[in-house]
């Protein structure tokens, strides 16, 4: 019934006691199968929304039912107490930065890393990154306030924050990092196909997520920093058992080649 | 239904056995008369079918099958091909997500067709003759020589084998940003809407390069969005009204008289919440996958997950009908949720007379609905069951008490074998279901002695 592959190493941190259910008209079931049942929910649902077709665009409605579903766990979560207690267990605890997938983040016990207090914030931007990523761009095309994604959808703005990350799991092939220099992001319709590697290699399916996002979002460093963040492989390897669409190019951590193959099919289909 | 049900099955794979993923058929519409069945496909394609007129001609003798024929190959055409977004750098799919047919006006036929992006307007014209006898070219076209032409002749037609033709005649592109979900002509036979995720256009048939914007629900910024468009249809008699239904269960009847636009709806349908039923999978589950009115424009059918409702248009503060289509199902919604299911988008219709609904399910089985009795029956599209004249035989799933032979247990349903896709003839009780790569029809031939 439950995800598979999941392990449930998370423990309910709030044992709270008999607090939920006293609380209001509606008795929540506070207990600990629920909670797990709850937290699982909220993992398939990160999970769900990260995951998305490289090549074709996500379903958008698919995207919003998914990431509601994610806000409405969190409001109860946030108003069981729940919540407070899990950010502040993750906050406290030493971790490279930047996990989007809060299954592996969550199946750690709480002491050792997390994506630490960005976990909220890194959650509302996977919303806001689900939505962005079909941001039409009305305007002209040229005009600096549209992305103009590269096939390898690497965003230009990204390219500080990519120094930046503290992802110290680099083992991943980083050849979809496109690196376009800010100043050059209006005037490019096609990004190049260089394949470079900066050292903390940017995840294709976020950068995907990312790649209509209005560039207000440079000013929230935290999300920034958060947003930087690329996934382990590990998390990854369930993935692709648990959803049947898990894209390929999702495994960068195999190799540079399934992204030269991307290269090859996008050169195929532009001409 | 009748006892007596002629099931011919055409096989859209033809010679193939297993299912290529360009097969399988997104979208199944009847023309106005129901002598045409038009096909989409995944793969972009669109197949016709006619329905042959049998030559005996008017049945004079009682339970003759005079008048019902079947449904042949009549054209196939490629009506989108794969594209690729540059701006975006993401593909775009040919798959055609619908077809509508256009009220035939002459002796040609017209077609909607689009996919997630692109409405392509198309003729089908029959020919039948030809010219023969020109002067200047000879029977293969190629030019004479002029010395050798003695004596002028007049071209005639003769009538050759029939030919048909599908030609492009518009293509409505640059319309949407988002994913064209819904299609629908307008009762004034010159206009129809558009609708992908966010926005509503109008266009006239006869303009491409421009359209009108009829709804927007895109919020000024992306994150606050929580709501999408999933399907719109016109008035089948109003030309100014059209409803629109969302994510969130809500049904907009929109009156298009009263703005530009249509952003502030007339009517909002919407049945309150059951507090005790609520779940995480609530919104989800009330997401309407589909809406269509009735032939006589008083009520409007939707699809919910787990139900298919029937709503007054002078009532909005909840359906008058609901019917359960696979409540056994709502103790899966987890396992649905994982493996994607729960997304599914099934289609609903209305029988010529609006008083039988029918809709999908998983396992290859549809659901049809008497309005009257409120009674539900579950039929399966198999070809191994499905021989022509076979009768269709109801199925069951088991869901307590005492179990028949030929149940079926719940957790034995195959879930990728959906129907999602359907259509019921415009007059007669003939539906046409699509399951993955195969289409059904199926007569109902009520022996008129019983009527």
């Amino acid at each position: 019934m439950f995800a598979k592959g999941t392990k449930r190493k998370f423990s309910d941190p709030g044992e709270e006691p008999a607090l939920g259910a006293e609380l209001g008209p509606v008795v929540r079931p506070l207990s600990s199968t629920y909670s797990l049942q709850r937290q699982s929910l909220l993992d398939m649902s990160l999970i769900k929304l990260q995951l998305c077709h490289m090549l074709v665009e996500p379903n958008l409605c698919r995207s919003v039912l998914i990431a509601n579903t994610v806000r409405q766990i969190q409001e109860e979560m946030t108003q069981d107490g729940t919540w407070q207690i899990m950010t502040q267990a993750l906050a406290a605890a030493q971790c490279p930065a930047d996990r989007l997938v809060a299954t592996e983040v969550l199946c750690r016990p709480s002491e050792a890393l997390a994506a630490a207090q960005k976990e909220e914030e890194e959650e509302e931007v996977v919303v806001a990154a689900a939505m962005e990523e079909d941001v039409d761009s009305e305007a002209n095309p040229l005009s600096s306030s549209s992305f103009l994604p590269a096939p390898f959808g690497a965003e230009p703005g990204w390219e500080d924050e990519e120094d930046d990350s503290e992802d110290e799991d680099s083992e991943e092939c980083p050849s979809d990092a496109e690196d376009v220099p800010d100043s050059r992001r209006g005037d490019q319709v096609f990004g190049t196909f260089e394949i470079k590697h900066p050292a903390p290699p940017p995840d294709p399916a976020l950068e995907e997520l990312f790649s209509d996002v209005d560039p207000s979002y440079y000013d929230l460093d935290t999300v920034l920093t958060g947003m930087q963040s690329t996934p382990k492989m590990g998390p990854y390897d369930l993935l692709d058992s648990l959803s049947p669409h898990a894209a390929p190019a999702l495994s960068t951590g195999t190799s540079c080649r399934s992204d030269l193959n991307e290269l090859d099919h996008i050169m195929e289909i532009i001409s | 239904m009748g006892e007596d049900a002629e099931s011919p099955k055409i096989n859209h794979t033809f010679l193939r056995d297993y299912v290529t993923e360009a097969d399988v058929i997104s979208t199944v519409e009847f023309n106005q008369t129901g002598d045409l069945l038009a096909t989409g496909d995944k793969g972009g394609r669109v197949v016709i079918f006619q329905r042959e007129i049998d030559s005996k001609g008017e049945s004079e003798e009682v339970g003759d099958i005079g008048d019902s024929g079947e449904y042949n190959v009549y054209s196939t055409f490629q009506s989108h091909e794969p594209d690729f977004d540059y701006l975006k750098s993401l593909e775009i799919e040919e798959k055609i997500n619908k077809i509508r047919w256009l009220p035939q006006q002459n002796a040609a036929h017209f077609l909607l067709s689009t996919n997630d992006k692109t409405v392509k307007l198309w003729k089908v014209s029959e020919r039948d003759k030809r010219p023969e006898g020109y002067n200047l070219k000879d029977e293969e076209g190629r030019l004479k020589d002029i010395s050798t032409i003695t004596s002028l002749q007049v071209p005639v037609l003769k009538p050759t084998d029939l030919m048909v033709e599908v030609r492009p005649r518009r293509v409505f592109s640059n319309g949407h940003t988002y994913h064209v979900n819904s299609i629908s002509v307008n009762s004034d036979g010159e206009t129809y809407l558009s609708a992908d995720d966010l926005r509503i256009n109008m266009w006239h048939l006869g303009i491409t390069d421009r359209s009108f914007n009829i709804v927007d629900i895109k919020p000024a910024n992306m994150e606050d969005l929580t709501e999408v468009i999933t399907a719109a249809e016109f008035h089948p008699q109003h030309c100014h009204l059209f409803v629109y239904s969302s994510s969130k269960g809500t049904l907009r009847l929109c009156d298009m008289r009263a703005s530009a636009l249509c952003d502030k709806h007339t009517k909002l349908f919407e049945e309150p919440e059951d507090p005790g039923s609520r779940s995480f999978f609530s919104e989800i589950i009330s997401s309407v996958s589909d809406v269509k009115f009735s032939h006589s424009g008083r009520y409007l059918l939707t699809r919910d997950y787990l139900t298919a409702k029937v709503w007054d248009l002078h009532m909005d503060k909840g359906p008058v009908e609901t019917y359960q289509v696979h409540e056994y199902l709502r103790s899966k919604l987890c396992s649905l949720y994982e493996n994607d299911c729960i997304f599914d988008k099934f289609e609903c219709v209305w029988n010529s007379s609006d008083s039988v609904i029918m809709t999908g399910a998983y396992n290859n089985f549809f659901r049809m609905f008497d309005r009257e009795t409120g009674r539900g029956v579950t039929l399966e599209a198999w070809r191994e069951s499905s021989k022509p004249r076979a009768v269709l035989r109801t199925r069951r799933v088991y869901t307590g008490g005492k179990r028949r032979r030929g149940d079926m247990g719940v957790d034995s349903l195959d879930f990728t074998k959906k129907i999602l896709h359907m259509a019921w003839h415009p007059s007669e009780n003939i539906i046409a279901i699509a399951a993955t790569n195969n289409l059904y029809i199926f007569q109902d031939r009520v022996n008129p002695e019983t009527q």
